[in-house]
């Protein structure tokens, strides 16, 4: 498994002369994250009330949101820069 | 934030709009802006030479290279304007995006790819140069040079036309906070940048535009409800790919399935993915030559379900819409035009904060179109004009710093750009006659010399320049008289859409044409002079020590599958 997981890592970090550079999904695992949680607490705060939207009883904020947050934390953890100097 | 947010979003709006933004969404679209300009500053580090800056260190992966190679594509019209041909012509506008997928990537990644990445050049015209020779490259890069100049012009009018009828934000105002920023982080790290804003964007588009299939599906009551809704609603085939094709008159688009055939999937796309710069860069920055051929057959995949976020749409608001969607130029108080159907559909599923995400999508959209052909501009004029032409024998820091001004330079000819196209009635149109201009008869420049030997310089130079100059002789005649259609698309019946299917189809015949027979009769280059450039003359790495599933050719061929398929469901 761990060796699944460096073959990878190997793949996808750039690496540079001076510098190693932070992976693009990392960047995308920090903005996914933050904006999940932006749209899960829109959606649970008005869940009561929700906005004069089609088929609003689904609540797709809270889904959206959660979805997000799951996705966003994954890239976050698997690509965080302390993670990938072990 | 939130009350800095709440203030902006105050200043910038009017009460003529589509959506109302809240906080929470302006806070995201907030955030996306500050995320872009920080990934441009973390990567100014990385871009200190030329190669980092035009070629982002010949260092991506394939995952990397392929998803920035679609995402490049990814930009105005993909989203807003294929949404709103959806609308008109129904579910035959997914012919852009499935026999354009397919073969026209796939063959880039397992024929083409090899000769640009052995032959080490920067860039197609570059590769022009070492097959044809200067004039070749000349003629190519101004015209590229040109091409991606207002490409990248109607990206910005068309985010600004969104913003200002969904968010009722000045036009002026959209137009220079996005150049600015785009400018910012391109100027910053280059191609790095460029590569990786394209990558997020790609995620955003996606997860933004993703509410409205997924909810718009559960309302329309699946895929039988949305075809009898459609039925109900209008006349003619909306929900076939090839049946209604037998003839001009029996489909909304108004083409022949030859024109489809063989002018979209035989030149223009071929055209487009094969040679359009704009593209072709993102794969050449690949890390390896599997890299590089990996990197558009994996754009291919995802290239097949994007009508998922852009087709659906469309065919959604043809069920579903209380009202009918009319053409720019019917717009009135009250009505919308198709051009609109994207926003709509955000609007009438997407509550606080996924509007905000289903906007940013749409800015990301914009404005990785816009960043991509800017730092594709920015390579071509340092490398293709500013060094072979104007300064020959400059150090890599000057190279370096004039594809910073360049970029810079080409921001302003956008913006430039952008206020000149708010005079055309349609940007579709607008795009293809320019896609049939200079990249039809490129691509039959560059596959002649990639594949036939006797290819001469003069032929090269002669067959780009007549299929240009037929192109755009073929476009004023119809603009003077809308009645010659007939004899460019071959039929009475013919639409606007077939002429530029037709047009892009005889610009690329009389450009082989004129190679060929101006080759026959001028001098061949000696097989030393064509080591590396043609095919036979190429020692080309082969894949075969690889496993079976690493190898493209593999992968290529789940392309094909997926392709037949997806033809056969919908035929």
């Amino acid at each position: 498994m761990e060796n699944k997981l460096k073959d990878e890592l190997k793949d996808i970090p750039v690496h540079h002369e001076h510098h190693e550079m932070l992976p693009v999904w990392f960047f995308i695992g920090v903005l996914l994250l933050v904006y999940g949680v932006i749209i899960l607490y829109v959606g649970i705060s008005e869940y009561s009330h929700p906005a004069p939207v089609v088929l609003a009883k689904y609540h797709a904020s809270v889904w959206g949101g959660i979805f997000l947050v799951i996705i966003g934390g994954f890239y976050t953890l698997r690509f965080w820069p302390r993670a990938r100097r072990r | 934030m939130i009350f800095s947010t709440s203030m902006l979003a105050s200043w910038l709006a009017n009460t003529d709009r589509l959506i109302s933004l809240k906080p929470a969404d302006l806070l995201i679209i907030v955030l996306y802006f500050i995320m872009v300009l920080g990934i441009g500053f973390y990567l100014k580090k990385f871009a200190n030479t030329s190669d980092d800056f035009f070629m982002a260190g010949r260092d991506m992966s394939a995952w990397v290279a392929g998803l920035s190679f679609l995402s490049a594509n990814l930009g105005a019209l993909e989203l807003m304007g294929w949404a709103a041909a959806a609308y008109q012509y129904g579910i035959l506008a997914t012919h852009f995006y499935w026999i354009a997928a397919f073969p026209s990537m796939v063959f880039l990644g397992l024929v083409m790819m090899p000769f640009y990445y052995i032959s080490n050049t920067h860039s197609v015209p570059g590769y022009l140069q070492l097959r044809y020779g200067e004039a070749t490259r000349a003629l190519s890069g101004i015209s590229f040079a040109f091409m991606t100049v207002l490409m990248s012009g109607i990206n910005m009018y068309a985010m600004a036309l969104v913003m200002k009828v969904v968010l009722g934000w000045n036009i002026h105002f959209s137009i220079w906070v996005s150049s600015l920023t785009v400018a910012i982080y391109v100027t910053l790290g280059g191609l790095y940048s460029a590569i990786f804003n394209e990558v997020l964007q790609f995620f955003l588009i996606w997860f933004g535009a993703l509410t409205i299939p997924v909810i718009g599906m559960i309302e329309a009551g699946g895929w039988s409800g949305l075809v009898a809704k459609i039925h109900e609603r209008v006349q003619g085939d909306y929900v076939h790919l090839w049946s209604p094709l037998g003839t001009f008159s029996g489909n909304p688009m108004g083409v022949h399935w030859t024109g489809i055939l063989f002018g979209l999937g035989g030149v223009i796309a071929f055209g487009y993915w094969t040679t359009d710069f704009l593209v072709v860069q993102r794969a050449m920055a690949a890390k390896d030559l599997r890299s590089a051929k990996m990197a558009p057959i994996i754009a291919s995949y995802f290239k097949m379900i994007v009508p998922l976020i852009v087709i659906l749409p469309g065919l959604l608001a043809l069920a579903v819409l209380p009202f009918k969607l009319v053409p720019e130029s019917a717009v009135g108080p009250g009505l919308h035009s198709y051009n609109e159907v994207l926003p709509l559909m955000l609007a009438r599923y997407c509550g606080p904060g996924l509007l905000g995400l289903g906007v940013t999508a749409l800015i990301a959209g914009f404005m990785s179109g816009m960043a991509g052909n800017v730092s594709a501009f920015a390579t071509v004029w340092t490398y293709d004009i500013y060094q072979p032409y104007i300064h020959k024998r400059g150090t890599d820091k000057h190279y370096l710093l004039v594809g910073r001004w360049c970029t810079i330079l080409g921001v302003i000819a956008s913006i430039g750009t952008a206020y000149l196209v708010t005079h055309f009635k349609s940007i579709m149109d607008y795009m293809q006659a320019l896609v049939s201009f200079f990249i039809a008869p490129l691509f039959a420049t560059v596959i002649l010399g990639m594949l036939w030997k006797r290819a001469t310089a003069k032929g090269g130079f002669w067959g780009l320049l007549a299929g240009t100059v037929s192109s755009v002789a073929m476009y004023t005649v119809v603009v003077l008289n809308p009645a010659a259609l007939r004899y460019i698309a071959l039929s009475p019946d013919a639409k606007p859409m077939a002429e530029n299917l037709y047009r892009a189809l005889w610009s690329w015949i009389i450009c082989v044409l004129v190679t060929v027979v101006v080759s026959l009769f001028t001098q061949a280059k000696t097989e030393s002079q064509l080591k590396g450039l043609v095919y036979g003359f190429t020692n080309i790495p082969s894949d075969g020590n690889l496993p079976f599933y690493k190898r493209p050719i593999f992968w290529g061929g789940g392309v094909a599958v997926v392709f037949g398929v997806l033809q056969y469901i919908f035929w």
